[in-house]
């Protein structure tokens, strides 16, 4: 990108609320410039702290938080100049539309004519072109999310931090948003740093995703090798789906071992194991695994249909496979579908390198 | 579109609007029957009582039923600067006369003498001619009557039976804010050494508006931090708000007096501090620093708690938002938050004050002579002089006084603004 790949950075930030707890733990992160970069993680996992600690409303226990190379722990929120969208879009609802927008600049002391100028922009980018004079209880939820984004970017923060502001609408209108924040951010180039929980969300969105898990940064990367290679169990389980086997690894190669189950072996590719006798969870992708494969693969395995649930575009089946009747098969409805029926016994294969032998749970 | 459009019926052919009204009678009814016992309660309790005060205020019949004839006599009365004339005095030696039998002279005389000081006298003459049988009914009355005494003789006292003759009279509202009608029918101002009500009206707007006002400073900032406090401190913080609450009205004012008086705990402590000399301890009660003390203790739940109800709703990543998007916390308070709080603020101003202006016990006891509020003078006429009718006609006037502040108040912020919980 050619800009500062250092932007945002959190140096060794711990926080805790009790003095006993630490809710987020040597946390270590840079965010370039113009990035978007999401925080993912289940509830609790510290993502919120750590926004809230860059917003400026909470303060790190220990560590610095810099932004474009200067220290900010001591800086009031209101002189950070980041804008935020909150959770529940906290407009203000005794203000119109317009004065939501021109409060950011009025506080700024910006010409009359220069917040028309900047309120009108802001609102076609998020196309509310003439809703000006509406309260903000006239408008509709995602009219509402719209304004909040528009108001957070009207006076051209240096970043831009978003917590979970999709939450409260319906999924249709989620994934036009989602679309919607995207083109924006690429459109202005401000940075954003966002919050969810929902890893679909994530994965639509970002430049690089941040998987908080219990205080810690788990794995962090871009989508694509977020989903196809997750580092730990944790990550392999929290993004996507996932079948899992825990054994115990018996042979170790480079790029290649011997994992034995309870009554059989599997090959798979070692990601954290390091040695023999190491006990492991071996994740694979459900679309990983394919029925009556063509090609020779290296793990093959008979197992019996148990259920078949068919979800539009794609049927799923579950498996009795190597002892386990939890194994998820994604079957893609093409025309040349073959015939699937509960107690069928059908041939599996899948590449020892997509299945991935990481921590054990 | 016409008239003439074509009623919607349902499937039996009745008129849908019929259906509608018949199907919801019942739903009707029931909803009234479970309010009844209230307008009932209300009625009785209120709403005919403040009809009462008001027949009480303006009646003034006793005069008209007890000089039937004098009045009918004197509508014939034309020139007011000359005494009337024979006929009228005839009806009302008449009418006296009855009384007397009746026992009722007495009454006439003291309500006579409160139209016109001395009356009382020359009735009483009057009377004891009439009871030693003096007066001869066949000669003129009028000649008879004025030798009785020299009053008879003055215009001044007729003219003073024409004023009570109608049956009703705004006498009372007049004598409140220190006018009467003077003799010609005017309406006058009293001396200005007898001025007394509207010094205490406008002595009962001042307390009411500084107890309102010191209530909101004090009561805000209460409110606020309990809307913003942790549960556990919150809730302790609210116990101390009510516990007033649950305090005898009474007792909370009998505490003031020990702690106000010259020899109580305060004035002990600011001796102690050495902020007054023992010997010039100041006086904090029997005047108004006693009334506004103890009225915005007494007074400050009302504040608080319609402003807390507000506060509450009020979601913090509002004032986050604020401060995020550059506001610094005093801007994003003025800004923000406290735009949110003006329905709460008017709903607890006006409770204040309403309750402030129509305040007694509290004033009666701390108040002394200067901290005292037209309530008290409303009492001291039910009690002392007994002179109902002006204690109803007060009465009224602070009732339409609070209704013409709720009717200004719902014009300037609007009653829909007003949050109570």
């Amino acid at each position: 990108m050619g800009k500062n790949p250092e932007f945002v950075k959190f140096d060794k930030v711990d926080k805790s609320y009790d003095g006993k707890v630490l809710v987020v733990k040597d946390l270590q992160l840079d965010i370039a410039e113009g990035e978007f970069i999401t925080m993912l993680g289940p509830s609790g996992s510290g993502k919120t702290t750590c926004l809230m600690m860059l917003a400026g409303f909470e303060t790190p226990t220990h560590g610095e938080i810099l932004l474009d190379g200067n220290i900010i722990s001591n800086i009031p929120p209101h002189k950070r100049g980041i804008g935020m969208v909150f959770q529940n879009y906290a407009l203000f609802p005794h203000m119109t539309v317009y004065e939501n927008l021109a409060f950011p600049l009025r506080v700024r002391k910006v010409e009359k004519d220069e917040i028309d100028k900047k309120v009108d922009k802001a609102l076609s980018m998020v196309s509310l072109n003439g809703f000006e004079t509406r309260m903000p209880a006239q408008l509709s939820g995602g009219q509402q999310q719209r304004v909040a984004v528009a108001r957070a970017l009207v006076f051209d923060p240096a970043v831009v931090l978003m917590d979970e502001p999709l939450g409260a609408l319906d999924k249709n209108l989620r994934e036009s948003m989602q679309y919607e924040i995207k083109h924006i951010h690429e459109s202005i180039g401000v940075t954003v740093v966002y919050v969810t929980h929902d890893q679909s969300e994530a994965l639509t969105m970002s430049n690089r995703i941040a998987v908080f898990n219990d205080g810690k940064v788990q794995q962090l990367s871009n989508p694509a090798e977020l989903y196809e290679k997750p580092v730990n169990s944790f990550v392999a389980e929290f993004i996507g789906e996932n079948n899992t086997f825990n054994g115990e690894v018996v042979d170790i190669d480079k790029d290649k071992c011997k994992v034995k189950l309870a009554n059989s072996e599997i090959l798979a590719n070692p990601i954290t194991v390091k040695s023999k006798g190491e006990k492991t969870t071996v994740s694979l992708r459900p679309e990983r695994a394919l029925i009556n494969p063509a090609d020779k693969m290296d793990n093959m395995f008979t197992g019996k249909i148990e259920e078949v649930i068919y979800h539009g575009d794609h049927t799923r089946v579950r498996l009795n496979l190597l002892g386990s009747s939890e194994f998820i098969l994604k079957v893609p409805n093409s025309t040349s579908n073959l015939e699937l029926k509960v107690s069928q016994d059908i041939n599996i294969g899948w590449n020892s390198t997509d299945a991935r032998a990481l921590d054990a749970k | 579109m016409s008239s003439e459009t074509k009623q919607i019926l349902t499937t039996d052919g009745i008129p849908l609007e019929v259906s509608l009204k018949k199907a919801e009678k019942k739903n009707k009814i029931r909803a009234f029957l479970l309010v009844a016992p209230l307008l009932l309660f209300l009625i009785i309790t209120y709403i005919f009582p403040i009809g009462e005060m008001f027949m009480r205020s303006v009646d003034d019949r006793m005069v008209t039923n007890m000089l039937p004839k004098t009045f009918k006599a004197m509508e014939k009365w034309e020139n007011l600067e000359e005494l009337p004339s024979e006929e009228v005095y005839r009806a009302f030696y008449e009418d006296y006369k009855l009384l007397v039998e009746n026992q009722q002279h007495g009454k006439l005389g003291q309500r006579l003498n409160k139209e016109k000081n001395g009356f009382n006298t020359i009735t009483k003459k009057l009377f004891r001619q009439i009871k030693r049988k003096k007066i001869d009914e066949s000669a003129s009355l009028k000649e008879q009557i004025n030798k009785i005494h020299k009053r008879w003789r003055n215009v001044e006292f007729w003219q003073a039976i024409k004023r009570t003759a109608p049956p009703y009279t705004a006498a009372k509202y007049l004598k409140g804010v220190d006018m009467y009608l003077a003799a010609d029918g005017s309406i006058a101002q009293v001396d200005e050494d007898r001025r007394i009500h509207r010094i205490l009206w406008l002595r009962t707007l001042e307390i009411a508006f500084f107890v309102t006002l010191f209530c909101f400073f004090m009561g805000y900032p209460i409110a606020h931090l309990l809307a913003t406090l942790p549960m556990k401190y919150s809730n302790l913080l609210m116990i101390c708000v009510l516990l007033p609450f649950w305090t005898s009205l009474l007792v909370r004012t009998a505490s003031w007096m020990i702690l106000l008086q010259q020899q109580g705990i305060v004035n002990d402590f600011f001796v102690m501090i050495g902020l007054v000399a023992d010997d010039n301890r100041p006086e904090m009660m029997y005047n108004k620093v006693g009334t506004y003390v103890a009225m915005t203790q007494i007074l400050l739940p009302f504040m608080v708690l319609p402003l807390y109800s507000v506060m509450k709703t009020i979601s913090p990543s509002l004032m986050r938002a604020g401060k995020s998007l550059g506001g610094t916390p005093f801007v994003a308070f003025w800004k923000v938050y406290f735009p949110l709080t003006i329905p709460g603020i008017g709903a607890g101003c006006l409770l204040v004050f309403i309750l402030a202006i129509g305040y007694y016990i509290t004033p009666a006891l701390v108040g002394g002579a200067s901290g005292t509020l037209i309530s008290n003078q409303i009492a001291f006429h039910m009690k002392t002089t007994l002179d109902w009718s002006f204690a109803s006609a007060m009465g009224l006037m602070l009732l339409t006084g609070v209704l013409v502040i709720y009717w200004i108040y719902n014009k300037l912020v609007g009653v829909d603004n007003i949050k109570l919980g």
